[in-house]
């Protein structure tokens, strides 16, 4: 059985995201990168899979720079048998990004069985890239899941909708699937995990090996710019129990009549 | 003028907010709307109201609910019948689900979660945040067409009076094909609140929240001004909360009217969720707590009194 997990990596959540001054993209030198929180539930989930399936082999794949490959070493050293990097710049668009996912996954010989993603990179936050996938590898997908069985080929999953609201999904293997959180614990990648990592194999390749060109761009992004502040709001002191009164119905007023929004 | 097909989804038999958000904004345009399924004559009539010329009810088998592929299938058919220069959908969850999958039908490029945009010499040109609204970029679609847009909920705004449009509404025989991921069950929430991302008030807890069973003060606040409660990522990790209810980089991003933040201390990562918020009220203890940076209205406090307090006030307010 051969499960594909796809990751990417993403500037660490307390990253202050500074553009660039022509505006270009981002300033990346001195981001700190991890695996998409996302992605993690995804290798879980394939580690778990392993786990009942022995003879399963779980291949992480990733889109993007190399002068980090923390995202790929980790999910090695949480359990992955081998992984891909195809070198591409950071801020390639879902189509690409997804086609280039596909060239991979076909180059590697191996045909999925299951193919793994996070529901969403917390980076572009474009939340394509496993259905655009799916559809180009004319598979069945679905996104958001929060629950996972497995039983031979049969597939029952749990997606998560508006409200909290869970929609149930049977369906067969091969399959695309986008993880949320909430569907596992992921394991933290243990000592000898980290070291067995380094040993483990990475297939390098390049976008041309794997029949992506810039032809293939769909979504064009300018003018990185932060949003504009907002000027500083009021503050008031409750902590004097015999005020708290008054400030709340001052601010509850101020609701109605300064701000309008109750 | 572009000719563009705006795909509306339909729940509780009326069409959602975001369409009419859409709609609204494609004055100048040339704005038809597509359904899988029926529409009764008074969202026609809604629909009209907004803009739509001519409304498309996609009728079928096997779409009657909603899977990803019939309904790609479906409007993939009916979009090729046509000749439209872009298709918009809200970036709801049925949205983000199915347009990069029929964008993909096309070979087409996809915008996600847009939440403003203009038509310059006939070509979209959006805004959207992103690294969760750290930062904002100009997006453009290039490549084959129909280009696909997805807009996010309550960013647009409803257009005060918008130009209306024919909304001559018809049938069109639709087929689903194959079906391989099909729904078999719906597990209803717990919860009849409207979802996080659509809600017009939000009233979130962190971690000084303490225990899932206080979150009660909050959710009596939220049945008075008809809110949705959220949580703060420390809140949902020490399992106060489930994730659903996560605000933040690692949850979901909302735009509502109004957020009160209650004893949440503004992590970078919550702050790009919520800041997008038009009016924010912040409680917290903690004077120097980030989330003051962002709040129109900051109470230095402890919220266990001030919540209740503050409920009393708006019951008061809106005499109930």
């Amino acid at each position: 059985m051969n499960v594909f997990v796809c990751v990417k990596q993403v500037p660490d959540t307390e990253t202050k995201i500074v553009p660039t001054g022509d505006g270009s993209f981002i300033e990346t030198s001195s981001i700190k990168w991890i695996m998409n929180p996302y992605d993690e539930f995804a290798v879980e989930q394939a580690l778990l899979v392993k786990q009942s399936n022995p003879a399963a082999n779980v291949t992480v794949v990733r889109v993007g720079s190399v002068k980090d490959t923390e995202a790929l070493r980790t999910a090695m050293a949480m359990g992955a048998d081998d992984a891909i990097l195809v070198e591409a710049a950071d801020n390639l668009d879902s189509y690409s990004i997804a086609k280039a996912l596909k060239g991979a996954i076909e180059k590697s010989g191996k045909k999925p069985d299951l193919i793994l993603a996070g529901k969403q990179a917390i980076d572009d936050d474009a939340l394509q890239v496993p259905q655009v996938l799916a559809e180009m590898l004319n598979l069945p997908s679905v996104s958001v899941i929060v629950g996972f069985e497995l039983a031979g080929t049969a597939v029952k999953v749990k997606r998560e909708v508006e409200g909290g609201a869970l929609e149930v999904y049977e369906l067969a293997a091969p399959c695309v699937l986008a993880c949320n959180k909430g569907l596992n614990t992921p394991r933290y990648a243990s000592l000898p995990g980290i070291m067995k990592a380094k040993k483990k194999p990475m297939t390098q390749l390049s976008l041309g090996d794997v029949g992506v060109s810039e032809a293939d761009r769909r979504v064009k992004y300018s003018q990185f710019r932060l949003p504009p502040e907002k000027p500083a709001g009021k503050k008031f002191d409750a902590t004097d129990a015999a005020k708290q009164r008054e400030v709340v119905s001052q601010v509850v007023g101020l609701l109605r009549t300064e701000a309008k929004v109750i | 003028m572009a000719n563009v097909l705006v795909f509306t989804e339909v729940h509780d038999g009326k069409v959602k907010p975001v369409t009419l958000e859409i709609l609204g904004k494609l004055a100048g345009q040339s704005a038809d709307v597509a359904v899988v399924g029926d529409l009764g004559a008074d969202q026609v009539a809604e629909l009209a109201k907004n803009g739509a010329q001519n409304v498309h009810k996609l009728k079928g088998a096997n779409l009657d609910k909603y899977s990803p592929e019939g309904y790609a299938n479906a409007l993939a058919e009916f979009i090729k019948s046509k000749n439209y220069d872009y298709v918009f959908g809200g970036a709801t969850s049925m949205g983000k689900d199915l347009l990069p999958r029929l964008a993909t039908k096309f070979n087409a490029g996809l915008a996600s979660d847009v939440v403003n945009f203009v038509f310059e010499g006939g070509n979209f040109a959006g805004t959207r945040p992103l690294f969760a609204g750290k930062c904002l970029a100009k997006v453009e679609i290039t490549g084959p067409k129909p280009h696909f847009v997805s807009i996010r909920p309550n960013a647009l705004g409803m257009t005060a009076s918008p130009t209306g449009g024919a909304g001559a509404a018809a049938d069109v025989n639709a087929n689903a094909g194959e079906i391989r991921a099909a729904i078999k069950d719906i597990i209803k929430a717990a919860s009849t609140k409207v979802d996080l991302t659509e809600a017009n008030i939000i009233v979130t807890g962190g971690r000084a929240m303490k225990n899932a069973e206080n979150f009660k003060i909050l959710n009596e606040m939220a049945d008075v001004i008809g809110a949705t409660v959220g949580a703060s990522r420390a809140a949902v990790d020490s399992g106060f909360a489930p994730h659903a209810m996560q605000v933040g980089q690692t949850g979901k991003t909302v735009a509502p009217s109004l957020y009160i933040a209650c004893g949440v201390s503004g992590a970078i990562q919550h702050l790009a969720g919520m800041r997008t918020s038009k009016v924010i009220v912040a409680i917290n203890t903690d004077p120097d707590a980030p989330i003051f940076t962002k709040a129109d209205y900051g109470i230095v406090g402890d919220l266990f009194t001030i919540v209740p307090i503050m409920t009393e006030e708006f019951k008061k307010l809106l005499g109930k």
